[in-house]
């Protein structure tokens, strides 16, 4: 069985790839031509974590603009470019590449398989990433500036967009297209490549979480290209989707983009339960409290997030039948995902709990993603949404998501595994300040923003009335402040391999075949299938 | 009992000074149905907060007790079905609870029967038009120039010295108090969401489309928003002020405007 | 080699649901179209011709009310000769509109139209109209335009007004307009 893979992985690749050599190559080309899942786990960790300062560098620039009433340093035009890049490359670049490292990396290692099942698409689909940035980024220096109509690219605001226009089209493509690679691999991988007695249901939950994500990304990538494809056209061949002069319709493009843009929102979540669904059973020393209904519940999340899409839509004017759909479906998502905030608690009950910086991450992550799915719940009653539609009320409900969230529970598995990849334990207490520092300024950042919204501060504007100063003030300090936070993450992670050396378990026996290879993890793992055992987690 | 007094009043004070430096949460507006969605936002709110002081409270007491470094000991149970089943069912029947009065403000959102009068509203980058119908008064309505001179990048003008900073227009909104006001709303351009949160009201305009929305008060005053749908760089500048007036005063205004053209 | 034929059988499927839910996207075009047209879905009306069935319902009275508005880059003058019509469900009715090419130029040009509230969309049918395809206008021409509906008497009790705007557009100058 085993010689059945590597035979194919090596008749995919070039007769002279390192694959079949037992020490990586040197230099660049290591990198380049990379079909190792876990030098291009490294490498979409890296280029996450640029991402992240490249879109929090923007972030920064907003709230600069933002911590005074007037406009001091940037233009209204440059702004909305601002607000448009930050959202596209967090979204796209920083969480997503973040959550497909994770994957590559630990995804072979706990199913026990020796690589991904198509490690040249895998390279591939790296590769893409750094041109679509590269496209996408250079449209800052064309003339009209960079995308400035918004992430959700609605006509026909969007239509504005001067020379950028088709850059943003073609770089949204090959983003998609990397999504779409990436989440074949991942399929194939998790359905071929297990080892022979884990069945289904005795798969790790960030495995199970990471195959639902990608079964979402194919259902719903495709969708968002040919949504963007149509306003290529609409721009420049002529046919009218969403211009009403032509008898397009521009209210169906928000359908088609929330579609997309839903699953998305849970594509960028989902593996986050994964993460902390390995880390909390670690850390409270018992096992993951109702791994099913874990599964059915993240399935479940799944399913409705198809049918949800229109609760961004409640002003656009629907008739009530339709409103009262949405609504309800939006609200039934609250139920698994209480599910999931149960489990993870029960979990915790009557464990033996110590908080190393991992952990510490989850449960932050638990808290506070509670709240922004509290936000959520109130963002799903029609007549509130209205009033809440457009404003930082929303802001703050999914920055709670994603930055407490899904950010959150990126650090926390880059702690948790950190040592596995570098062999080395990394500065325990600077991992701790970074972990109180972040989430003090966290919160500082975006909880002022749910009352800004609430007194009634529209988002995406430049500059506003002097009664909302107080709150944006604090925000702005919170954000900077969350800027230099991520400084010493990346102090952190470029001296951890001075720390002390770990064993292969690096935690109080934790549960997962990732742990029974040695600590740095070698080039080559699992080349031979791993049999499962109770003492690894699975019973 | 005086003490009792004096305690109260220096809490409502505190709470005024607090409620015109720092709002803190969404206005109770001046329609029926403003006050409505507040109400509804409050409900989920309580049991927003019901639900979180339950389970952070397990979670807290958890991460207090049963912590290695007080010895401990984990246990072994992995699942309950009973818990299960619980946890499933409660959500559902708070939804449940939720949804039952939002779908009744829903339906009543939508009645818009027998308007008083009616005004097209025609949103532009970056202004907006309004059109009384049955009737000639018709004008554009952007950023009071005051807001316009103190807006721009690097202007001496102090945001704090101006009256209504971006939240001014030239020409507001003009409505009788107690009168039904039905707005339909369509777009010249890109979309933009005409946003008055006093009045409940959020409504897109978009090209091609013509949107509804009503709202009838009883309270006179001056009612401020904002432009909520991204429309360009100047998506900031395109405030909304309707000023409710009695309707002596608005039959006053009329004239005056008839006069004038 | 059962993984090798594993592995490409399953790429196989896919990427069959790759391509499919691509063109799955461009499927909710018509389908978009077909459910608005069900549902009055962003104030869509029926754009065909339908057959009066129902029995007129001259007990109750809805006012029809007529909206125009020309986009500022058609240089014309579309309006409606009557503001406002009372009519009675089931029961067909005229209105004329009448346009006015302001240019010295021929121009083709678009009459989009959008019922609200949304509700009554799907309830109001028309059976002849000048939107139904775009308007062709020498230089200077002024015309009548005709519509025929009808309301179905099915309109929900909520209802009593219904607002029909037209949105007149130049067709050709949009695409060079919004680049602007």
């Amino acid at each position: 069985m085993t010689r059945g893979i590597k035979k194919m992985t090596t008749e995919v690749m070039d007769a002279h790839d390192m694959h079949d050599d037992h020490s990586p190559a040197k230099g660049i080309k290591r990198w380049l031509f990379s079909t190792s899942h876990k030098d291009i786990g490294t490498m979409y960790l890296v280029l996450s974590l640029i991402m992240f300062f490249v879109g929090g560098a923007m972030a920064m620039i907003i709230r600069s603009e933002l911590a005074i009433p007037g406009l001091q340093f940037v233009h209204p035009e440059f702004f909305n470019q601002m607000t448009t890049m930050h959202a596209l490359i967090m979204v796209f670049g920083a969480v997503m590449p973040a959550f497909v490292g994770l994957a590559n990396w630990m995804i072979p290692l706990m199913i026990g398989a020796p690589d991904m099942a198509l490690p040249r698409m895998n390279n591939w689909s790296f590769w893409i990433l750094p041109v679509a940035f590269g496209l996408l980024a250079s449209t800052l220096f064309m003339p009209g500036g960079a995308p400035a109509g918004g992430w959700t690219m609605y006509p026909p605001l969007v239509l504005q967009t001067g020379d950028a226009f088709p850059f943003l089209i073609f770089s949204v493509h090959l983003l998609g297209l990397s999504s779409i690679m990436g989440a074949i691999n991942i399929i194939v991988t998790v359905i071929n490549m297990r080892a022979p007695d884990m069945s289904l249901l005795k798969m790790p939950m960030f495995v199970w979480t990471w195959l639902i994500t990608a079964y979402l990304l194919i259902a719903v990538m495709p969708v968002f290209a040919g949504a963007v494809t149509m306003l290529l056209t609409d721009q420049f061949f002529g046919t009218s989707f969403f211009l009403a002069a032509g008898g397009g319709d521009p209210v169906m493009f928000q359908h088609i983009f929330w579609f997309f843009g839903h699953p998305e929102v849970y594509i960028m979540i989902l593996p986050a339960f994964g993460v902390v669904s390995e880390i909390i059973p670690t850390f409270s020393r018992k096992p993951l409290f109702g791994h099913d209904s874990m599964v059915y519940a993240a399935s479940c999340i799944a399913f409705l997030s198809f049918i949800v899409w229109a609760h961004h839509m409640f002003t656009v004017g629907m008739p009530l039948t339709s409103q009262l759909f949405f609504m309800f479906a939006t609200m039934l998502i609250a139920v698994p995902t209480g599910v999931k905030i149960f489990n993870w608690v029960a979990t915790m009950w009557r464990g033996s709990m110590t908080f190393e910086t991992p952990m510490l991450f989850s449960l932050a992550f638990v808290f506070l993603f509670t709240i922004g799915g509290f936000s959520g719940l109130m963002l799903a009653i029609a007549p509130a949404d209205i009033q809440y539609q457009d404003t930082y009320f929303v802001v703050a409900h999914f920055h709670y998501t994603l930055v407490p969230g899904s950010v959150f529970a990126i650090m926390a598995g880059t702690y948790y595994w950190l040592p596995k990849w570098t062999g080395h334990m990394y500065n325990e207490t600077l991992g701790k300040v970074h972990f109180w520092t972040s989430t003090f300024f966290v919160n500082l950042t975006f909880f002022p923003m749910h009352f800004l919204g609430l007194a009634g501060m529209p988002r995406r504007i430049p500059d506003y009335s002097t009664q909302f100063a107080d709150f944006n003030t604090m925000a702005s300090v919170g954000a900077i402040g969350f800027g230099v936070s991520q400084l010493l993450f990346v102090w952190v992670l470029l001296t951890s391999k001075k720390g002390t050396k770990v064993t292969a378990e690096v935690w109080d026996k934790p549960p997962g075949l990732e742990w029974t290879v040695p600590s740095p993890a070698p080039y080559h793992t699992f080349e031979t299938p791993p049999k499962l055992s109770d003492a690894d987690g699975f019973h | 009992m005086i003490r009792n007094l004096l305690l109260g009043f220096s809490v409502l004070a505190l709470a005024d000074t607090a409620e015109a430096d720092w709002a803190l949460n969404m206005p109770k507006g001046v329609t029926e149905l403003s006050l409505e969605t507040y109400n509804l936002h409050m409900m989920v709110f309580w049991w927003c907060v019901a639900i979180g002081v339950a389970v952070f409270t397990v979670m807290i007491i958890s991460l207090f007790r049963h912590r290695k470094s007080k010895g401990a000991q984990a246990a072994t149970f992995s699942h309950s079905t009973t818990a299960e089943v619980i946890w499933t069912t409660i959500p559902v029947v708070i939804l449940v609870l939720m949804a039952v009065p939002t779908a009744e403000t829903m339906v009543r959102m939508e009645d818009s029967r027998n308007p008083d009068m009616t005004i097209v509203v025609t949103a532009h980058q970056w202004k907006w038009h309004y059109k009384y119908q049955d009737s000639n008064i018709e004008y554009y309505s952007s950023l009071a120039r005051s807001s316009v001179e103190a807006r721009r990048k690097g202007t001496d003008i102090d945001p704090y010295s101006v009256e209504n900073y971006l939240l001014d227009v030239d020409n507001p909104v003009v409505v009788p108090s107690g009168a039904k006001i039905r707005l339909l709303f369509t777009s010249n351009d890109v979309i933009h969401a005409w946003w008055v949160k006093d009045l409940s009201i959020k409504k897109d305009a978009i090209p091609g489309i013509v949107n509804e929305a009503w709202f009838k008060t009883e309270q006179v005053g001056t009612y401020r928003g904002q432009c909520a749908e991204l429309c360009g760089k100047d998506h900031g500048y395109m405030p909304i002020v309707v000023e409710v007036v009695e309707p002596e005063a608005y039959q006053a205004w009329v004239n005056s405007h008839d006069a004038g053209h | 080699m059962p993984e090798k034929n594993a592995h490409r059988s399953l790429v196989g499927q896919l990427l069959i649901l790759t391509v499919a839910m691509f063109g799955f996207g461009f499927l909710l075009v018509p389908l978009y179209d077909v459910f608005c047209e069900i549902t009055g879905f962003g104030g869509r009306t029926n754009p065909e011709a339908a057959v009066v069935a129902e029995a007129p319902d001259l007990t109750r009275e809805v006012r029809i009310e007529f909206v125009t508005t020309v986009n500022s880059y058609a240089q014309f003058e579309f309006a409606a000769n009557a503001d406002s019509m009372t009519v009675s469900p089931g029961k067909m009715y005229y209105a004329t509109f009448t346009a006015k090419n302001l240019a010295g130029e021929h121009k083709i040009a678009q009459a989009v139209p959008s019922v609200a509230p949304s509700g009554a969309a799907e309830h109001f049918t028309k059976i002849e109209c000048f939107c139904f395809t775009s308007q062709e206008f020498a230089a200077s021409e002024e015309r009548a335009m005709p519509l025929q509906f009808i309301v179905n008497p099915e309109l929900p009790d909520y209802i009593d007004t219904i607002t029909l705007q037209y949105t007149f557009f130049d067709t050709a100058p949009v695409a060079a307009v919004l680049e602007n």
